[in-house]
């Protein structure tokens, strides 16, 4: 770990304006030399390793706005401050009742340490594990862009088989950003260009020839809150998470899944898919699949075809095109079968 | 008494908390690299990026540009101390700084030393190293892996065994398969970082590093500096988890010396979790063949087992499991042959059960193979084989309670309620499968010297260089002192993991609790023989007693009759303050060298295969039930239930624990534990937790250890087996049984993973 200079900034326009001072509008959050800090448990590992080497650093945890704290549950929707801890959010009584898919992501990530320590928009940020990425010996786009991908030929058990590019397949691992797709959730961000909106789905970058841009965001822009509409399928929604062991592992496959039914028809489905693709996955193309049908097995596998129809499988990732359709099979129908 | 602690059955000892117990979940324990050390500073290793070529150029100038650093070892700086020699108490003979030849990914190029941890680690990630690179060989199907039979190669393998004639035998048998398995690489991953801390008192030296061999390494470590052993001395005294991998002392630790002398101040340096993976040692991959003929009675009569073996290019590690798996059953015949495949990679060493694990994995798989082929079911199969003698020299076991094993655990287990049609057994959208399988591990001992004081005022004090690796040998050897000399475990304090007291052997092979508790024995029995001759003497308390007579009991020596002396009262009459006693066990059969080596840290083991009288072993039946998803094909363990018999019982508590922790990672080696290597660059990829994955509390469900008593006085004179490396053989199979049962696959290669089931 290199040394470096640590801020602890007490408001949001400070910490904007820290941001702002050492860094240009070109520069990627993940590559600036000035980066933000919340829980820590991405960003200081990947210090640790070298993989990340900002030399300042502004904790965001001195931040006096009480929002940033807090979940809000209202008739409109929830309203996540970006500091809330992932294990307060996933205990959360209403968020479990109302919108099941957002509290079973959370509670199948990490480990309860973890949970306990990071922040929900530290959690939407964080890095791949790509494990030729976390280590800086071997040819890396995302990492050094240029210098090759290690993973495409070597070993990619782990890696994506949506979204991917030549330059780049690294999987994103997160769980809490596909349930926030699935219920199309807003993120809410503050820079020295002033405050925006941005969907959810919209805030993750393919890698296409660019593995180092990996969000919408700029260097000295910093996530305030995560929203969450209330929209009729939050209710009978769930996230199914298949990894190789019961707990503290990232997903191989996943789907968040979210319905609105008519007895068995589909009005409304929302999916996104995670373990499979190189960002939070939102599988338009298996929602219309649904659109208007009964939810049966046949409709539910003719929907998770089309959700892979694209899928490049690679050397030892070809599984899971195969375990992607048949969580997201098995995840909606659980989600049909769910007692509202 | 509870779980965990069960209640003692027959020749069973009381299941005593560990002595160390509230040190180490209060934070005490002061593992190697937690001990006080003034005025230190911090090394930190950097490693090899290429698994083949030499390093051509090293650029140390931004290294030493960083705040705070004091020192780089490198190239040319060991040119004044001795290679490093692969055996016993050596990882490998490659001496990564004598020479700039890589021969393994991760290969220590250099040790930055300086102020603080931070700056150490800081410089060692900026010395950069530029390779004259060359293709290396990663594994068995690499180009360049040259296969040479391993018979002989190492002093721990001597011949390939056999019996009878198999190719007749195989070529007539009614029923018969030919299968393939595989393992694969995995590392130890203990939670205790690798660490050296070194430091000289003038020209002593003394090395605080986790070790399971301070005796090993102390010789060692001075053959390396040059230096008197005398002047060498190894301080563990606790191990946050070995496994083996503290068994042999690896290159490290002499750089690390060095770089004290050098600076003239203590350092420590304790590698990263990823560097550990080229550092360390690992259980290397392997691959097996196994053909087995039977009758249509199920009586096999013809046994081959081949089986091969990744090491590294220098040095050739064999395990050599067939000497095991080939006296398992009563085979007509049998046919062995073990190979190494030399690629260029760091050279394995012993990981728990280091031969049984893959070997009888293999074995375990092929006769639950055999059994589906012959339509029996898989108890009864190995019942059928239960043999007299061991099929290769004809000796008797000198117990074996397989079969008691089987019987208890299929019980417990409710074995009899298993529909043996694949795929039979449902609950809702889970396949359930129930699968079994033998643990076997041999019963081996070794020379083991003791100290133990007896005080007047009745306190005792235990000194063997034995070591706590988290086995509770601390707590079994106080216990027999406790028994023999009739005081109670909290007025025995008991001193290891040094190498300045009585040496005791490695502790690996299973048999620290055999070799010290019959030290420990023969210590306490001299000194009774002293209390009693005090006793008896002439105007003494219980004059006229025999000793035969007397025993001793809380804190008093009894005689038969019902006179009691105290034991102070004893020691007063005899005008001494305190009887010391410093006993030297050697095994039956040892040579004349025994104790001499022992003291030259290369200790001979007896028992195991060796012997002329017997074969001895420790068994065990291991059954497991997995649940697999319908639609995902994800794998879990709700339950699994072992009962094993290994001789006298030490202590119930401590055993238990050993032998759960073995299932445990049992059923992580069927269904999470590998290492990846990238073929590509034979490099390790997944060197870290997040990937190298082993299970968690929320895998481990239902688990059921029962021990079953057994009797054996001719293991050794305390009538322990080893059960440390007992519990962890045969889970893996037992998993792919059950797998099998439920899906119809037998999935051949570990681990067990969804991608195997999704077809
Ligand atoms: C062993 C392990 C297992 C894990 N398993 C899972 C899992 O199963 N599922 C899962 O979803 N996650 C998992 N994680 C990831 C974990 O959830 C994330 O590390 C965590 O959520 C990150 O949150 P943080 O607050 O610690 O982020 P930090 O490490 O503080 O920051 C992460 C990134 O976000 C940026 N950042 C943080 N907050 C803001 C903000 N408000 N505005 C702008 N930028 C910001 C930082 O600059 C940094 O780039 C695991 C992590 C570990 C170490
Ligand atoms: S997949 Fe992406 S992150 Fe991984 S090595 Fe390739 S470029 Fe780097």
């Amino acid at each position: 770990m290199r040394p470096f200079v640590y801020e602890q900034p007490t408001d949001i326009s400070a910490a904007v304006a820290i941001a702002s001072r050492f860094t240009t509008e070109d520069d990627q959050p993940t590559r600036a030399n000035v980066q933000f800090i919340a829980g820590g448990t991405n960003l200081a590992d990947y210090m640790k390793l070298g993989v990340a080497e900002p030399n300042r650093l502004v904790d965001l945890n001195r931040l006096k706005d009480p929002g940033l704290r807090q979940i809000r549950v209202t008739d409109d929707g929830i309203r996540f401050g970006a500091l809330v801890r992932m294990g307060e959010a996933a205990d959360h009584a209403e968020l479990k009742r109302g919108y099941p898919v957002i509290a079973d992501s959370l509670r199948l990530a990490a480990s309860g340490q973890i949970r306990n320590m990071a922040s929900l928009a530290g959690n939407v940020l964080q890095r791949t594990r790509c494990e030729y990425f976390r280590e800086t010996s071997w040819h890396c786009n995302k990492r050094v862009p240029g210098s090759g991908c290690a993973a495409m030929e070597g070993f990619n058990r782990q890696h994506a088989v949506l979204g991917g590019s030549d330059a780049c397949i690294a999987t994103y691992h997160g769980d809490f950003a596909q349930a926030l797709i699935a219920l199309d959730a807003v993120v809410r961000a503050e820079g020295s260009r002033g405050a925006r909106k941005i969907p959810l789905a919209k805030l993750h970058r393919q890698p296409r020839d660019t593995p180092e841009i990996e969000t919408d965001l700029a260097a000295d822009e910093i996530i305030t809150a995560i929203e969450v509409p209330a929209v009729p399928w939050a209710r009978r929604s769930l996230y199914l998470k298949i990894r190789d062991r019961e707990s503290y592992a990232f997903a191989l496959a996943s789907a968040a899944v979210a319905l609105d039914l008519d007895g068995d028809n589909v009005r409304e489905a929302r999916i996104a898919l995670g373990g499979v693709a190189t960002v939070p996955w939102r599988a338009k193309a298996a929602e219309e699949a649904l659109q208007g049908k009964t939810l049966d097995e046949v409709s539910a596998g003719a929907a998770a075809d089309a959700a892979f129809a694209g899928a490049e499988p690679r050397q030892h990732n070809a599984f899971k095109i195969e375990l992607g359709k048949r969580t997201l099979v098995r995840a909606l129908l659980e989600t049909r079968d769910m007692k509202v | 008494m509870d779980t965990a602690a069960p209640r003692p059955k027959e020749n069973q000892g009381q299941p005593l908390p560990r002595v160390d117990a509230r040190l180490k979940v209060t934070g005490q324990a002061h593992y190697p690299a937690d001990l006080p050390t003034a005025n230190i500073a911090y090394g930190a290793l950097a490693t090899s990026s290429i698994a083949k070529g030499k390093v051509a150029k090293l650029n140390l100038d931004d290294a030493r540009a960083v705040p705070g650093l004091l020192d780089i070892v490198t190239y040319g700086d060991m040119d004044t101390v001795e290679k490093p020699k692969f055996g016993n108490s050596g990882a490998t003979s490659i001496g990564p700084l004598h020479d700039r030849t890589i021969f393994h990914d991760g290969q220590i190029i250099a040790l930055a030393v300086a102020e603080t941890f931070e700056a150490a680690e800081e410089a060692a990630q900026l010395i950069r190293a530029e390779y004259d690179a060359e293709t290396p060989t990663a594994s068995f199907d690499s180009p360049g892996a040259a296969t040479i039979p391993a018979a002989g190669k190492s002093p721990l393998f001597k011949e390939d065994v056999k019996a009878g004639d198999f190719d007749a035998a195989y070529r007539e048998a009614a029923v018969k398969i030919d299968v393939r398995y595989s393992t694969p690489t995995q590392h130890h991953n203990p939670i205790e970082l690798f660490s050296t801390t070194a430091f000289w008192e003038g020209d002593q030296l003394i090395v605080h590093e986790p070790s399971q061999n301070v005796t090993g390494w102390k010789v060692e470590l001075a053959r390396q500096l040059k230096i008197d052993p005398a002047k060498v001395r190894i301080v563990s005294p606790f191990i946050g988890g070995a496994f083996g991998s503290k068994g042999p002392m690896t290159p490290r630790t002499a750089i690390v010396a060095v770089a004290a002398r050098r600076l003239g101040r203590p350092v420590r340096c304790v590698t990263s979790r990823m560097q550990a993976f080229g550092t360390q040692t690992y259980r290397a991959e392997t691959r097996h063949r196994i053909r087995i003929g039977a009758g249509k009675d199920g009586r096999i009569t013809a046994f081959a087992h081949e089986g091969w073996e990744v090491t590294s290019r220098p040095d050739s590690y064999v395990v050599g499991g067939t000497s095991a798996t080939g006296r398992m059953y009563a085979y007509g015949s049998v046919l062995t042959h073990v190979s190494l495949v030399q690629a260029d990679r760091n050279t394995p060493g012993y990981m728990r059960s280091p031969p049984e694990t893959p070997y009888v994995y293999a074995l375990e798989n092929a006769m639950d193979e055999m059994a589906v082929a012959l339509g029996m079911d898989p108890v009864e199969f190995r019942r059928i084989n239960e043999p007299k003698t061991e099929p290769i020299g004809k000796k008797p076991f000198s117990s074996r309670s397989l079969i008691q094993c089987y019987d208890q655990a299929a019980e417990a287990f409710g074995w009899a309620k298993r529909d043996p049609k694949v795929g039979a057994m449902r609950d809702g959208d889970w396949l359930v499968g129930m699968g079994c399988a033998t643990a076997i591990y041999p019963t081996a001992v070794a020379p083991c010297a003791a100290r133990v004081r007896l005080t007047v005022d009745g306190d005792v004090r235990l000194q063997c260089g034995s070591h706590e690796i988290g086995t509770g040998v601390r707590t079994v050897a106080g216990q027999m002192a406790s028994e023999r000399l009739g005081v109670s475990i909290d007025r025995i304090s008991v001193e290891m993991g040094d190498s300045s007291l009585p040496p005791a052997p490695v502790s690996g092979g299973s048999i620290s609790t055999a070799s010290v508790c019959s030290a420990v024995l023969k210590a306490c029995d001299a000194i009774r023989a002293k209390l009693y001759a005090g006793a008896t003497a002439e105007g003494g308390p219980l004059a006229g007693s025999h000793n035969e007579e007397l025993d001793l009991a809380d804190g008093k020596i009894v005689a038969k009759g019902g006179a009691s002396a105290k034991v102070e009262d004893v020691l007063k009459t005899m005008q001494v303050g305190a009887i010391e006693e410093y006993a030297e066990f050697a095994p039956k059969g040892a040579t004349p060298e025994a104790l001499k080596k022992l003291y030259a840290g290369m200790p001979e083991f007896h028992g195991g295969e060796q012997d002329e009288d017997s074969v001895k072993y420790a068994f065990g039946a291991e059954f497991v039930e997995v649940r697999i998803n319908r639609y995902t094909r994800e794998i879990r363990v709700p339950r699994i239930v072992g009962a094993f018999a290994a001789g006298r019982i030490m202590n119930t508590r401590t055993a238990r624990s050993q032998l759960m922790g073995g299932m445990i990672w049992g059923i992580g080696q069927a269904l999470h534990e590998a290492t990846e290597v990238d073929s590509r660059y034979a490099r390790y990829v997944n060197r870290d937790l997040q990937d190298y994955l082993v299970p968690v509390n929320a895998d481990i469900k239902d688990l059921q250890v029962i021990l079953v008593p057994e009797v054996d006085h001719a293991v050794n004179p305390a009538g322990v087996k080893g059960l440390g490396e007992l519990g962890n053989v045969g889970t893996a199979a037992a998993v792919a049984s059950a797998v099998y049962h439920a899906t119809g696959k037998r999935i051949r290669d570990l681990p067990i993973r969804i991608e195997q089931l999704l077809a």
